[in-house]
């Protein structure tokens, strides 16, 4: 102990262990930040340039001039509002679905589990250990045409014979619920997890019944994780394509779609950069307002 | 909205044979016990001695394998914790996080039904002298003051019953002597019973009128802090509050309500009414303060123990303690109090330890 004091006491290392203490924090950025600027900040300029760029007088496929037209983004809105419109009203249904399933869910995790409660968390991010693309191909089996629920439906007369499941914007609401259900699940089951027994049964001890206990400890004790679960899911999912490609029809088409369309499909980059840069913009401030709203600042 | 709060129950409360067992280990076992209506009550004991969990019973938190307990006439026992008259501050306070310190107090009002509550808060604030932090949150007050919130977060509900669950153990020796000082001056102001439950015997003694010491989920002996004290009644008790000298010993005779005792060849006289043994084989009881040193040769009349040596002394400010070895090789602890009484004794000296009958008690022998 003695001779590392003394170790310490000499100018000379303890100069550099200053310099480093200084700067090591900094050094251990330096991977992540050249990873977000290759893969994040780069391909963010790319597209910003792109996104006011016109089609080039040759007429050559792919081939864009800079010619820094902004009404690129006026015209991409208006010819595609119905899809805006679509992607968050989807979006929104979804999200409300998915946190009315989750929070039963999480709270009987949370409270009710015992010691089913690392299985019953493994069995909810499960999901996960299947491709997002094929797990959605599966639901299209699932309630196809020839699948064992229309099939059933039939049977039982609910369903005439001509109507389906898939390709209706019921299944592309439904695909988008389920697949963003454990990013419901997992915030608010953590937020309620970490909630103290003892404040429940403070507040019984206090006159409050278990409803009451909900309302004025509970619930208000988990909104962060109530919070951060309806982003997760709102987020991801008013960008969805995969949902509506699969199980939608050409009327269910979200923002996503004609993002992908007129990427990969029409090779118009600049009304796919647009496009992209809007629904940023519309998202950026649906969610600002959002958190102002539900008064969790500390969240961001 | 089940029962509505029993908010006029008045009284003494009684616990009648209760037992609580988990699985096959007996919390608490065939309790029963008296607490009279505005009496500080303390429960003391090792942990796991079933003080805590008589503690949830009584507040509603844990159920009673049997028996009952009741406030006044009042069952009690299959009201919810919601429908009692108890309320309680719980070891960590359990303040609710994301409520201001106003709220918290507010609660318990509030789901009670009572829309004016300013007035009636802001007085249990006062009581603790923490009006000023009204709008703070729980996590901008210190320990000692979340602590005050906790005790008038449940006084401000005027319960027939308040429970302390180990309310001082979070914090540091002078809050805690502070605190104590505090919830004895605040029990006498409200006038509401108080049941604490500690496992500090200094704590118990302070506060409490009277302490039921409790030992594997029974009562091992109940009573005012001094008859706990002067006059244990089990070995435990003994060893529990303060520290005892023991010597064993036989009964030799009884007759107008003397006692005399032979322990290692030694005549030792007591009051019959403190020789709790019950059989003729004893074990003789002497706090450590209440033995007096000399030199040989310069001893006071009364009980004599003959032939010591100080093996060891240490000065702790107000007294001295001595261990002095007897010629049956058993170390005695002696306290004096260095107020110029007891004589300059150093390491090694020949002494004698002389004390007076009364202060003498005598337990079951092994």
């Amino acid at each position: 102990m003695s001779n590392l004091e003394t170790l310490q006491k000499e100018p000379r290392s303890g100069l550099l262990k200053n310099y480093k203490l200084e700067f090591t924090p900094y050094l251990l950025l330096i991977p992540g930040l050249l990873w977000l600027f290759t893969f994040f900040i780069l391909p963010i300029l790319n597209l910003s340039t792109t996104s006011t760029k016109t089609r080039s007088p040759s007429f050559e496929t792919g081939a864009f001039d800079q010619t820094w037209r902004f009404l690129n983004y006026v015209d991409a809105f208006v010819e595609n509002q119905e899809q805006f419109y679509r992607s968050f009203i989807y979006a929104l249904i979804a999200t409300v679905l998915a946190l009315a399933i989750a929070y039963p869910l999480a709270y009987a995790i949370a409270f009710r589990s015992g010691a089913m409660k690392n299985i019953l968390l493994v069995l909810v991010i499960a999901p996960f250990f299947t491709s997002f693309l094929l797990r959605t191909l599966a639901w299209k089996q699932i309630l196809g045409s020839e699948g064992p629920v229309v099939s059933l439906l039939q049977n039982l007369n609910i369903m005439n014979s001509g109507q389906t499941i898939t390709a209706t914007s019921f299944s592309v609401i439904m695909g988008l619920t389920y697949n963003f259900l454990p990013f419901m699940t997992l915030p608010i089951y953590a937020s309620l997890d970490r909630i103290d027994p003892k404040l429940l049964e403070a507040s019984g001890d206090l006159f409050a019944n278990s409803l009451n206990t909900f309302r004025k400890v509970t619930l208000p004790l988990s909104m962060p994780g109530v919070v951060a679960g309806t982003l997760l899911t709102f987020i991801p999912a008013s960008g969805d394509y995969i949902n509506a490609s699969i199980l939608g029809n050409p009327n269910t088409k979200m923002i996503g779609n004609v993002i992908d369309s007129r990427f990969f499909r029409v090779v118009d980059y600049p009304t796919a950069a647009a496009l992209s840069f809007i629904l940023m913009a519309v998202i950026l401030i649906i969610v600002s307002v959002y958190i102002r709203r539900t008064g969790t600042d500390e969240l961001v | 909205m089940g029962d509505e709060v029993s908010k006029f129950v008045q009284g003494d409360l009684k616990l009648v044979n209760l037992t609580k067992e988990f699985g096959d280990f007996t919390a608490v076992d065939d309790l029963t016990l008296t607490i009279p209506k505005g009496s500080f009550f303390a429960l003391l004991g090792p942990s796991g001695c079933g003080k805590t969990t008589t503690l949830r019973m009584i507040a509603g938190l844990e159920e009673p394998t049997s028996g009952t307990i009741s406030i006044g006439d009042k069952n009690i026992t299959d009201l919810k914790s919601y429908s009692r008259p108890v309320n309680t501050v719980f070891q960590n306070y359990a303040l609710f996080p994301h409520l201001s310190i106003f709220e918290n107090v507010a609660f318990g009002l509030r789901r009670r039904g009572i829309k004016d509550v300013k007035e009636t808060v802001m007085k249990a604030l006062e009581l603790v002298e923490l009006g000023h932090l009204k709008d703070r949150k729980p996590a901008q007050l210190s320990g000692g003051q979340q602590q005050r919130i906790a005790v008038a977060r449940a006084i401000v509900n005027r319960p027939a019953v308040l429970l302390l669950d180990e309310p001082l153990g979070a914090l540091d020796l002078k809050l805690r002597r502070q605190m104590q000082i505090e919830l004895k001056w605040i029990q006498t102001e409200v006038g509401i019973t108080f049941i604490h439950v500690t496992h500090d015997q200094e704590e118990a003694m302070t506060m409490a009128d009277t302490i039921a010491v409790m030992n594997n989920g029974k009562i091992e002996q109940l009573g005012s802090p001094s008859e706990l004290y002067e006059n244990p009644k089990t070995t435990f008790v003994a060893n529990f509050l303060g520290q005892s000298n023991f010597l064993q010993g036989i009964v030799e005779s009884e007759s107008n309500g003397e006692t005399i005792v032979i322990a290692h060849g030694i005549r030792i006289t007591m009051p019959s009414s403190r020789n709790n043994g019950s059989t003729a084989s004893v074990k003789i009881g002497v706090r450590p303060e209440k033995f007096r040193i000399h030199f040989v040769g310069s001893e006071l009349p009364g009980n004599l123990l003959i032939g010591g040596v100080v093996t060891d002394i240490s000065f702790v400010g107000v007294s001295t303690q001595y261990m002095v070895e007897m010629p049956w090789k058993q170390e005695i602890m002696v306290f004096e109090q260095n107020d110029g009484g007891a004589p300059n004794i150093k390491k090694g000296d020949q002494v004698s330890l002389t004390w007076e009958p009364q202060f003498t008690f005598a337990l079951n022998g092994e």
